[in-house]
């Protein structure tokens, strides 16, 4: 299997960077889905009553928390193995990474599928939750690193275009594995058996042409007419390389760790009550009988957010090659405090609009910061290990995966409990998150460039005007 | 490497790999534009 090898996927000359993209897309589009698994949750829990609209499962079922376990076994992989299989992922090359991802993403859909037939959540969590995990976490970082070494001259650009894949991903998932399980309905395990075989298979076709089509540059390849800035944005933008276990003891390294730990924390919970928010905040008790917002808007209102996770990647990673990485997040954590504050007060005026176009801004934002951090990074470090030290800041968003909904679930029960009427109950939380992103916002204004004693080489790479190609 | 600028094979190349990611992303975006209908009715 030579061909998988780095040596066999170096740029020729004449090969266009602007072919890379497509194929870290079709990678990030792919294991995105995994942001659209809960529409497996409900068939998951009813394979033994076999009936998907009842109100509770038959005397063996997975419980819908059991079933939840898998999409978090999956996040946890995800980071861990990111963060494990960095250095590996930067040696061997995008092509054999993206080609292990594939069989790991996709197989992982077969095991599971066999854990349907059988009714094995063990084998479930296994194929979707531990190997399809691992699969994640190469298939995330690697397309990243490639596309970074592409673009120095627009590193932004270069990561906002394979992280929204990752955010567009479940907008593709949730009504392919809604349409397929309507399909095959009547094969026994209410058509998810089937939609997994079937989404192993055509993602790992999908995959296979991003790991087909993806190339590294060759060695000292700068785009025409690159320059690298020398110590550009006040130093923050660094020509040379740090090691990944140098970058690890760097002050930077964990300063922009909280920061991605802060801006995912405040926006993940709030995604995945989303639904449940806007339904309590505007029930017809809120805008009066008949008015209030139904199961179908809300679930509306989930598919926007979405749309603009995924639009927020590109858009704030492309702006950050204009702003600078440091005031773009500056940005993120002080829009984001105001617009915290102010949606309890659009919730008590029961202004739906505003309460929407809020909501949009802030989850623009959280997508906007996981496409950010990685060209924050190659700023700060370098280009030649971005990939390893990515996949180690990865394990903040592992940490906010956790923490995010916690607070948000305990916050929200524990005000109902103390009698709080289910509208307001969420005004706190708003407020926690808020100050979430103060604290976020002052631990970025600390982030000063790296000093010269963790630099790899004294050599800034890439080579300043050294040799220029295709654009 | 020289200073060069895409041919037309590549080009054309670049056109047909960027429709691989771009019609299922088009379809998933439509198709979820139109549970948002739903939100503003």
């Amino acid at each position: 299997m030579g061909f998988l090898d780095r040596e066999h996927s170096v740029a020729g000359p004449g090969w266009s960077r602007w072919l890379v993209p497509p194929a870290a897309l079709a990678v990030h589009l792919s294991i995105g889905q995994i942001y659209a698994y809960s529409v497996f949750n409900k068939p998951l829990s009813r394979l033994i009553s076999g009936d998907v609209k009842a109100e509770t499962g038959a005397p063996g079922d997975w419980s819908l928390l059991q079933v939840g376990l898998i999409f978090s076994v999956a996040l946890f992989f995800l980071g861990a193995s990111s963060a494990l299989f960095g250095k590996w992922v930067e040696r061997e090359g995008p092509r054999k990474t993206m080609f292990t991802s594939a069989l790991l993403f996709c197989g992982g859909f077969l095991i599971a599928a066999l854990g349907v037939s059988q009714h094995q959540l063990w084998l479930v969590l296994l194929g979707n939750g531990v190997i399809g995990g691992i699969g994640l976490g190469l298939g995330y970082i690697s397309p990243v690193s490639t596309l970074i070494k592409w673009f120095p001259d627009r590193p932004g650009l270069a990561t906002g275009m394979a992280i929204m894949g990752f955010g567009g991903g479940a907008l593709i998932g949730s009504p392919l594995g809604t349409a397929l399980m309507a399909r095959f309905a009547g094969d026994g395990t209410l058509g998810v058996g089937s939609t997994f075989l079937i989404m192993g298979a055509v993602y790992f076709l999908f995959m296979l042409f991003g790991a087909l089509m993806v190339r590294v540059p060759a060695e000292g390849w700068v785009p025409a007419g690159f320059v690298p800035k020398v110590n550009a944005a006040g130093g923050m933008i660094s020509n040379h390389n740090v090691l990944v276990d140098q970058a690890f003891r760097t002050p930077q390294f964990w300063l922009l760790f909280a920061v991605l730990f802060l801006n995912v924390t405040a926006g993940i919970g709030v995604l995945g009550q989303a639904s449940v928010m806007i339904q309590e905040m505007f029930s017809d008790k809120v805008l009066g009988a008949g008015n209030g917002v139904t199961a179908a808007a809300a679930a509306g209102f989930v598919g926007l957010l979405s749309i603009f996770n995924m639009g927020g990647r590109f858009f704030w990673s492309t702006t950050s090659d204009r702003l600078g990485r440091k005031p773009t997040y500056m940005i993120f954590f002080a829009l984001g405090t105001v617009l915290y504050f102010l949606i309890p007060l659009f919730g008590t005026s029961a202004n739906l609009i505003l309460f929407v176009i809020g909501f949009c801004i802030i989850i623009s934002m959280y997508g906007g910061g996981f496409a950010t951090v990685p060209a924050y990074l190659r700023d700060l470090f370098g280009t030649a290990n971005v990939g390893a030290i990515h996949g180690r800041l990865l394990l903040a968003w592992s940490a906010a995966a956790i923490v995010g909904p916690s607070l948000v679930n305990g916050f929200r029960d524990s005000q109902i409990k103390a009698g709080i009427p289910a509208a307001q109950a969420y005004s706190t939380v708003m407020y926690i998150m808020a100050g979430l992103l103060v604290i976020g916002f002052v631990t970025n204004l600390l982030i000063r460039p790296v000093a010269s004693r963790y630099w790899a080489s004294p050599q800034p790479t890439p080579p300043a005007g050294q040799q220029a190609a295709n654009d | 490497m020289t200073n060069q600028t895409d041919t037309e094979q590549t080009s054309s190349l670049t056109y047909l790999a960027w429709l691989v990611p771009g019609i299922p992303l088009v379809w998933g975006v439509w198709q979820t534009l139109i549970k948002v209908a739903q939100l503003f009715q």
